[in-house]
């Protein structure tokens, strides 16, 4: 393995995965504590009649027209979740299956009807993703990353992803204050005046702007381990949200890292010929940390509060 | 589009040829067998572990396809991918199970976490298979999202054996299921083991979730468990009449489906009869006389007319100037008051039967306030309406001695 041919075909595709596992970890976190882990679950299905409409809308793969018809879709999903579990008193769970299997199966119809298959979209991509479909080309080596000809080709997923972690971490940091509070006690948080509707909607669009970004990269349904996997992992390692915020990140790396070498170089190692899986392999990773902290995570069992 | 017309007619009147009949009737039992096992679940409160299971029958699944590729140099024989699918779709289950019982996580990230890992990891194993032939993933595609074109004429009769014996468990073990749902406590007492009892909920929901994959898909199947029931809520509050109805909403929805979809290409079966179920369950949640939106939007028209007409009537009693648009359009429409607002003769008299009724609510209050409160009718309609003739009577001889009030 030289420098040149990693950073031409592993070095964006890595960055890719660090950084989509980051910003869906940072807003992990809130799920997992706002018992939301599979609002991350439907958000990320719906994702996918939003782009393939915003497609059939627009005719073009714009980074600008996905994200507005993923944002549209997200909301219509929430929307709908509410009506359902309202007017029927159905349990929230449920409600929301009805809708994201119903939008996602609009999604598949609509991709296998348009010929949007033919502009990098088709159902296999939308579940498994592909990372290591992002390569550099007119990267020579090391050299490159300074090099401002090679950098203008650098495909775009990278600095949007970078953009993306960017903006969570500044709405983490922004809206902290009614993060925090409507997390744990979002009836103080009205009380207070911290709007714990508002920011909590917030957070389900801050959700689904991220799926959209990490979509094309590692596909509906991984995304929903990044989400998850590192955040439950770091509540089982700390009682505090700053330090768990930390914890996610590392984990979230770390799953990343692990991942995508093992998917790139693993199967090499072991004799087959060429690599496996990329998305799936930091999906795995991120699953392997999660049991290792559900065994021996110091605060794994947490406070049982007699019922 | 006159040829897809006929192509949709002749197949679902079951004149499309042997195996199409057969795949949309098998589909049909499907759906009826995933409705009824998804009534319960969705009465535990379970309905997402089922999309957990359906995610996690990935890995075996394509492990299973390599396996037999390996040794026989057939992947795709069905019946081997489905023991497969169910062997790692039980160890979903478990996985679930143990990290909701061991650690603090509560039960939805443990379902988040087991259907996105190991739907990774069965990606993973997806790509191997893609590394090792070339013409292999044709046969796993196919159980993403539903593909019933070119199935085995084996392959439909095994889907739909299986899923009208599933049928068949589902309803002898109902009377369990039901009492499991409504009050584990009791169904203990009643010597019933809650604990096998779920355990066999589950277990055949993962055999009807396995058996759905190859027509439904396995991001979608777990469509087919839990909108029929969803919908059938629309319709009824008894359980035995949900499964009833849910079984229907599932057989229509996986028939029609499968129909349709076996009308032309790009038409993904999975994605038809989720969206057939979705047809179904709206039309359900607007029409539905008992919880739907327009019945919910008509009883609250109506209350809130019968509020506006009776208070109208009090301030009329009292001599007060009634300034609310609503009430004097109310009270103009029943003839009790004039453009003006000024009441007419049947104002007058309705006013006054008003207040005389108010009297006999307050009376009731007074004698029975427990009774009284749980009558959420109360000072809605005539209390002779809402109470025996006999209590009536109590309360006007209650009324007498301060009659001089009304």
């Amino acid at each position: 393995m030289t420098g040149e041919t990693f950073v031409m075909l592993n070095l964006v595709p890595l960055g890719v995965g660090i950084l989509a596992s980051v910003a869906c970890a940072l807003l992990g976190n809130f799920l997992v504590l706002r018992r939301q882990a599979l609002v991350g679950d439907a958000i990320s299905h719906v994702v996918l009649p939003g782009i393939v409409g915003a497609f059939l809308l627009t005719g073009t793969i714009a980074a600008g027209a996905m994200l507005a018809g993923a944002a549209v879709a997200a909301l219509a999903a929430i929307l709908l979740i509410e009506v359902i579990r309202k007017a029927g008193r159905i349990e929230p769970g449920a409600a929301m299956g009805v809708v994201f299997t119903a939008l996602f199966a609009a999604g598949v119809l609509m991709l296998e009807q348009s010929n949007a298959r033919s502009v990098h979209l088709d159902v296999e991509h939308a579940l498994y993703g592909n990372l290591e479909s992002i390569v550099w080309f007119s990267a020579q080596g090391w050299g490159s990353l300074v090099d401002p000809a090679a950098l203008a080709d650098l495909p775009p997923q990278l600095p949007r992803l970078a953009l993306v972690v960017c903006a969570v971490l500044l709405f983490v940091v922004a809206f902290w204050k009614e993060l925090f509070i409507g997390t744990f006690d979002a009836a103080f948080a009205e009380s207070v005046g911290a709007r714990p509707g508002p920011v909590g909607l917030a957070l389900i669009v801050m959700v689904a702007m991220v799926s959209v970004m990490a979509f094309d990269a590692v596909g509906a349904i991984i995304v929903i381990a990044m989400f998850i996997c590192p955040a439950g992992a770091a509540r089982l390692m700390t009682d505090r949200l700053v330090p768990q915020l930390a914890w996610s990140v590392a984990f979230a790396v770390a799953a990343a890292v692990i991942g995508y070498g093992l998917a790139a170089w693993g199967p090499l190692w072991i004799g087959m010929a060429s690599s496996v899986s990329a998305a799936g392999m930091i999906a795995t990773a991120s699953g392997v940390i999660l049991m290792l902290a559900c065994l021996a995570g110091p605060k794994r069992r947490g406070v049982r509060v007699a019922a | 589009m006159g040829e897809r017309m006929e192509a949709f007619l002749s197949a679902l009147l079951l004149q499309a040829g042997f195996n199409t009949t057969l795949v949309s009737l098998g589909a049909a039992l499907l759906g009826a067998s995933a409705g009824a096992i998804g009534t319960f679940v969705l009465l535990r409160k379970r309905s997402l572990v089922s999309d957990a299971i359906s995610h996690a029958t990935l890995p075996g699944l394509a492990g299973a396809f390599i396996a037999m590729a390996l040794w026989t140099g057939n992947g795709r024989w069905m019946p081997g991918l489905l023991v497969g699918s169910a062997l790692s779709a039980a160890l979903g289950i478990l996985a679930v199970e143990w990290i909701t019982r061991r650690t603090r996580l509560t039960e939805d990230t443990a379902i988040g976490a087991v259907l996105s890992v190991f739907f990774g990891f069965g990606t993973v194993i997806v790509t191997v298979i893609q590394s090792l032939s070339t013409g292999g993933q044709a046969g796993i595609t196919g159980f993403l999202v539903g593909s019933t074109a070119g199935m085995l004429r084996s392959e439909a009769e095994l889907i739909a054996v299986t899923a009208a014996l599933l049928g068949v468990a589902i309803f002898l073990l109902r009377r369990p299921f039901t009492l499991v749902c409504f009050d584990q406590d009791y169904a203990a007492t009643r010597g019933i083991d809650v604990r096998l009892t779920d355990l066999a909920m589950m277990g055949l929901t993962l055999a009807v979730t396995v058996i759905g994959l190859k027509v439904a898909g396995l991001v979608l199947i777990v469509a087919l468990i839990i909108i029929p029931p969803v919908a059938a809520r629309f319709w009824t509050n008894r359980p035995e009449r949900m499964v009833v109805v849910a079984s229907a909403i599932g057989a229509v929805s996986a028939y029609l489906g499968a129909v349709i979809s076996s009308t032309g290409p790009g038409l993904p079966t999975g994605a038809l009869i989720v969206l057939v179920a979705f047809a179904l369950f709206s039309v359900s949640l607007v029409f539905s006389p008992v919880r739907g939106l327009l019945a919910g939007t008509i009883e609250r028209v109506v209350l809130s007319r019968r509020i506006h007409e009776r208070q109208g009537l009090l301030a009329l009693a009292r001599g007060e100037p009634i300034h609310d648009p609503l009430t004097r359009r109310v009270l103009r429409r029943r003839g009790y008051v004039r453009a003006d607002g000024v009441a007419t003769e049947a104002g007058g008299r309705a006013a006054s039967a008003a207040v005389l009724d108010e009297a006999l609510w307050a009376a009731y209050r007074r004698r029975f306030p427990d009774e009284a409160a749980a009558e959420p009718r109360q000072g809605l309609v005539p209390i002779a309406d809402a109470v025996p003739p006999d209590l009536l009577a109590t309360l006007r001889g209650e009324l007498r001695p301060s009659g001089a009030r009304a």
